[in-house]
């Protein structure tokens, strides 16, 4: 059984396998908007492999991160907006 | 002259080339623009968009406040992708010998008439928190602002409602400009508006180009309120001959950051120099040591029309009977593209300019 | 002196094999690449791969960087790029809603651990990707309600009966087919709209006169790929068709530059590495056995002739966006302020389509496609990056 890990999402905390993206750890919880776009619209995962940018969230504070990239870690903290 | 030529043909449609095209249709003449590329595509692309006063001598200061009031009318009339921001402009001072610097500054700006405030340290770290600590002080002056050239030279062609020729032009002579394809294009007045590649357009004209690179970054909104320039600016930017840098930040009315700016004599290729882009990222740095973890969407470079005594030429061409420039603005072509358009419709029109035209005549060059 | 006799970019398929060929023949070799392991999209988060097994004992070293330049040339004497292909996105109405997904995306969102078990999905688009993407979700438990395929029957059928061509791929294609009994395969239409609140709820599904729904979680759409030549056109290296022109060793038309993949030519999986394996070699100074390897590539290049053929796109795909509808998903462009504009340069001045995050990589595929135009240079970062990575280097 893989490792369980725990991250926070928009103050939410999500228990995921160690592995796992942080877009893929957030579609499992259910949330389909990462991002608001530049006039307010809500945007999720489109490309899945980090060139669209739309899964652009802010994660341990730092904005603009692509979270189909980026592994969950034990105690991260992601924010949507 | 046939009854299809235009009363003046204007060689370049950059920012100049667009306002001396929309100030020429306001006084009635008949424009024809000639550009190679999409307007505004060139140094106007690779401008920062700072509306600035600047006061380094008073034909500079005539030029670039008479723009920026100019800009201020123009601005609410322009769409939204004008991205007009009124973020005044912060020199910053890194010592008490910069700081005297600022305290000249202001009262050259406010015998001007132009409003401008003294920040103590604590001050200029309220006014801008991603500025490093220890600085001394700065010098606010509020009229200042931003914008994206390329929408509003493209505003200014549409509006002028002149007709905009894709061609490229080899020559300018009397007997009009000559394109690439062996097409003659004749007009009353022909307008060398064509920035860095003005000289070679017409051989003998002082304008050679200088480059300069630009980097800008994602959105994020609050790291910067105001254009960020240090009050070295001069000894460093303007130092003869050699290359530099100089901090030169803006914030974007879209939340990104713009930073700037080096200056290159001689470079002739667009690609990116990595030196001299580090060494212009390094001295933003030393001001805003943040910038180093944003990211980076992009980098360019553009040429600059230089004259030798850093005053742009505007006015007739001696020695020919025709031919007008109205190029060489360097840095500065943003700000000063409204007032040299107003410049050359009074000229061309016969009306008293509001400002003394004679500092700008090519005719200093002492060319014949 | 680089430290590497090859740097490799990529760590797909062509950059792995190119990799594995090049170091077990004593070259020593560098593979950068910009995802967390190895084996690009095709084999993302597969541990048993022989080729990653291989590439592991191979002696190349694997190095994770995402601010990868034109500055990588100083990392080897000789640099290999397989840097492959992203999907082609045609916009139409709703294809931004959250939900909405590609179609390489759904995989590779369900490889790096999105649960699909008892979703509802709807997979569109053009090509074999469908099919892959399908039995994937399948098999993870998700409801595939449908595939469509824009290509005519005829046409894919036609595909199908020529894969005896390629043992490798009819025996893939009949698992898949295995795989897939049950889900709906229909050819010859495609997604028109895509609806919801907030994120996706139902599609819009047209076959000429005839349009229907179909309720889903997800929709995974996509045209096929395009192949990512952003840091082969900084390098100077010459394109043809928009892809990276390449001779008999796979050398581009930079001295000392390879390149093999997706980025010369969509192709799949084996052309890939059969590429990889002819760059490899070659520049590690073995092209006699390259040489070798030239008979296979040219047999996996018609079967790429083939797959594109099968799988042209048809024009009503090009028309589907309205006038509203968003086509730079960065600067949420519409196509309303894209028609007119000469250029992608113009539209860039003046719209900032192709501007913002993604630089152009979306919206420049689809503007290509619906809009006709072609590409405008490529600036530094070939990939956002932080300002710092923009500076030499102090030890450079």
């Amino acid at each position: 059984m893989p490792e369980r890990i725990r991250i926070i999402v928009d103050g939410r905390e999500l228990h995921v396998d160690r592995g796992v993206t942080v877009a893929a750890a957030m579609m499992n919880a259910g949330i389909r908007a990462f991002r608001q776009s530049v006039s307010g619209e809500a945007r999720g995962p489109l490309c899945g492999m980090g060139v669209c940018m739309e899964c652009r969230v802010t994660i341990n504070r730092e904005p603009h991160c692509r979270s189909c990239q980026t592994l969950c870690e034990d105690g991260m903290e992601v924010q949507t907006r | 002259m046939n009854g299809a030529a235009p009363d003046v043909l204007i060689v370049g449609g950059g920012i100049v080339g667009a306002a001396c095209a929309w100030e020429c249709s306001l006084g009635g003449l008949k424009v024809m623009v000639v550009e190679a590329d999409v307007p505004g595509s060139g140094a106007t692309a690779a401008g920062m968009g700072h509306i600035v006063a600047m006061e380094d001598s008073t034909p500079e200061f005539h030029l670039t406040r008479y723009s920026q009031i100019i800009w201020n009318e123009l601005v609410h009339e322009m769409p939204a992708g004008v991205e007009y921001l009124p973020c005044g402009t912060l020199w910053v001072a890194v010592d008490e010998e910069e700081m005297a610097g600022a305290r000249r500054k202001q009262a050259s700006y406010l015998g001007r008439g132009v409003p401008a405030e003294l920040l103590d340290a604590r001050q200029l770290a309220e006014a801008e928190p991603s500025l490093r600590s220890g600085l001394v002080g700065g010098l606010l002056v509020p009229e200042d602002s931003a914008l994206y050239p390329p929408v509003a030279a493209q505003w200014l062609l549409t509006q002028s409602g002149a007709e905009v020729r894709r061609g490229r032009v080899v020559s300018i002579s009397d007997s009009g400009a000559q394109l690439e394809d062996g097409t003659l294009l004749t007009a009353g007045i022909i307008v060398n508006a064509a920035g860095a590649m003005s000289s070679k357009l017409m051989p003998g004209v002082p304008v050679t180009p200088r480059k300069g690179h630009l980097v800008i970054t994602e959105r994020y909104p609050g790291f910067l309120r105001h254009q960020v320039v240090e009050l070295g600016y001069l000894k460093s930017a303007h130092a003869a001959g050699g290359d530099s840098v100089a901090l030169n930040v803006q914030p974007r009315a879209t939340g990104q950051v713009l930073i700037g700016s080096s200056r290159q004599h001689g470079a002739t290729h667009k690609e990116i120099d990595r030196p001299i882009l580090s060494a212009m990222l390094r001295r933003a740095e030393e001001y805003l040591p943040g910038i180093m973890d944003l990211v980076a969407v992009r980098c360019w470079t553009g040429f600059r029309a230089t004259t030798p005594d850093k005053l742009p030429l505007i006015g007739p061409w001696p020695g020919t009977q025709r031919v007008w420039l109205a190029t060489g603005h360097e840095g500065l072509g943003i700000t000063t593209g409204p007032a040299t358009g107003r410049l050359v419709a009074d000229l061309i029109l016969g009306r008293t300019p509001a400002i003394p035209a004679q500092p700008y005549l090519p005719a200093r060059c002492g060319h014949a | 002196m680089s430290a590497f006799d090859i740097a490799v970019v990529g760590a797909g398929p062509a950059g792995i094999a190119a990799a594995c060929r090049a170091a077990e023949n004593g070259a020593r070799v560098v593979v950068i690449d910009d995802n967390p392991a190895p084996g690009g999209q095709i084999w993302r988060g597969e541990k048993s791969e022989p080729w990653i097994e291989r590439f592991k004992r191979s002696g190349a070293v694997l190095e994770r960087d995402t601010a990868v330049d034109e500055r990588v040339r100083q990392r080897g004497a000789k640099l290999i790029l397989a840097t492959g292909a992203r999907e082609l996105f045609l916009p139409f109405p709703g294809w931004t809603l959250p939900g909405v997904t590609g179609v390489g995306g759904l995989q590779a969102l369900i490889k790096s651990g999105l649960a699909v078990k008892g979703m509802r999905v709807v997979i569109a688009g053009s090509g074999p990707l469908l099919l892959a993407a399908a039995s994937l979700a399948r098999s993870k438990g998700a409801v595939v309600r449908l595939v469509a395929e824009q290509a005519p029957g005829g046409r894919v059928t036609g595909f199908a009966g020529a894969l005896w061509r390629h043992p490798g791929k009819a025996l893939q294609g009949a698992e898949l087919i295995l795989t897939l009994i049950g889900v709906r395969y229909d050819a010859g239409c495609f997604v028109e709209e895509a609806c919801g609140e907030g994120q996706v709820e139902h599609v819009r599904v047209r076959r000429g006169e005839r349009a229907w729904e179909e309720k889903c979680d997800l929709l995974a759409v996509g045209f096929g790929l395009v192949p990512n030549t952003e840091l082969a056109a900084l390098l100077g290296c010459d394109l043809d068709s928009g892809f990276v022109r390449t001779g008999d060793w796979q050398q581009t038309s930079v001295p000392g530059v390879y390149a093999a993949g997706e980025l010369t030519g969509i192709g799949g999986v084996e052309k890939s590495l059969v590429e990889g394996e002819i760059a490899g070699l070659a520049a590690a100074g073995r092209e006699a056995d390259a040489e070798r390897l030239f008979s296979r590539r040219a047999s996996w290049k018609r079967f790429a002739a083939r797959l594109q053929s099968a799988f042209a796109l048809e024009p009503v795909l090009k028309k589907l966006a309205r006038e509203d509808t968003c086509v730079c998903r960065c600067e949420d462009v519409p196509l309303s302020e894209l028609k007119g504009r000469a250029s992608w340069r113009e539209a860039k001045l003046q719209t900032r389509c192709g501007m913002g995050s993604c630089q152009g990589r979306i919206c420049g595929a689809a503007t290509r496609e619906i809009l006709g135009w072609g590409a405008d240079s490529v600036r530094p970062p070939a990939f956002p990056t932080k300002v710092r990575n923009l500076i030499e280097s102090k030890s450079s």
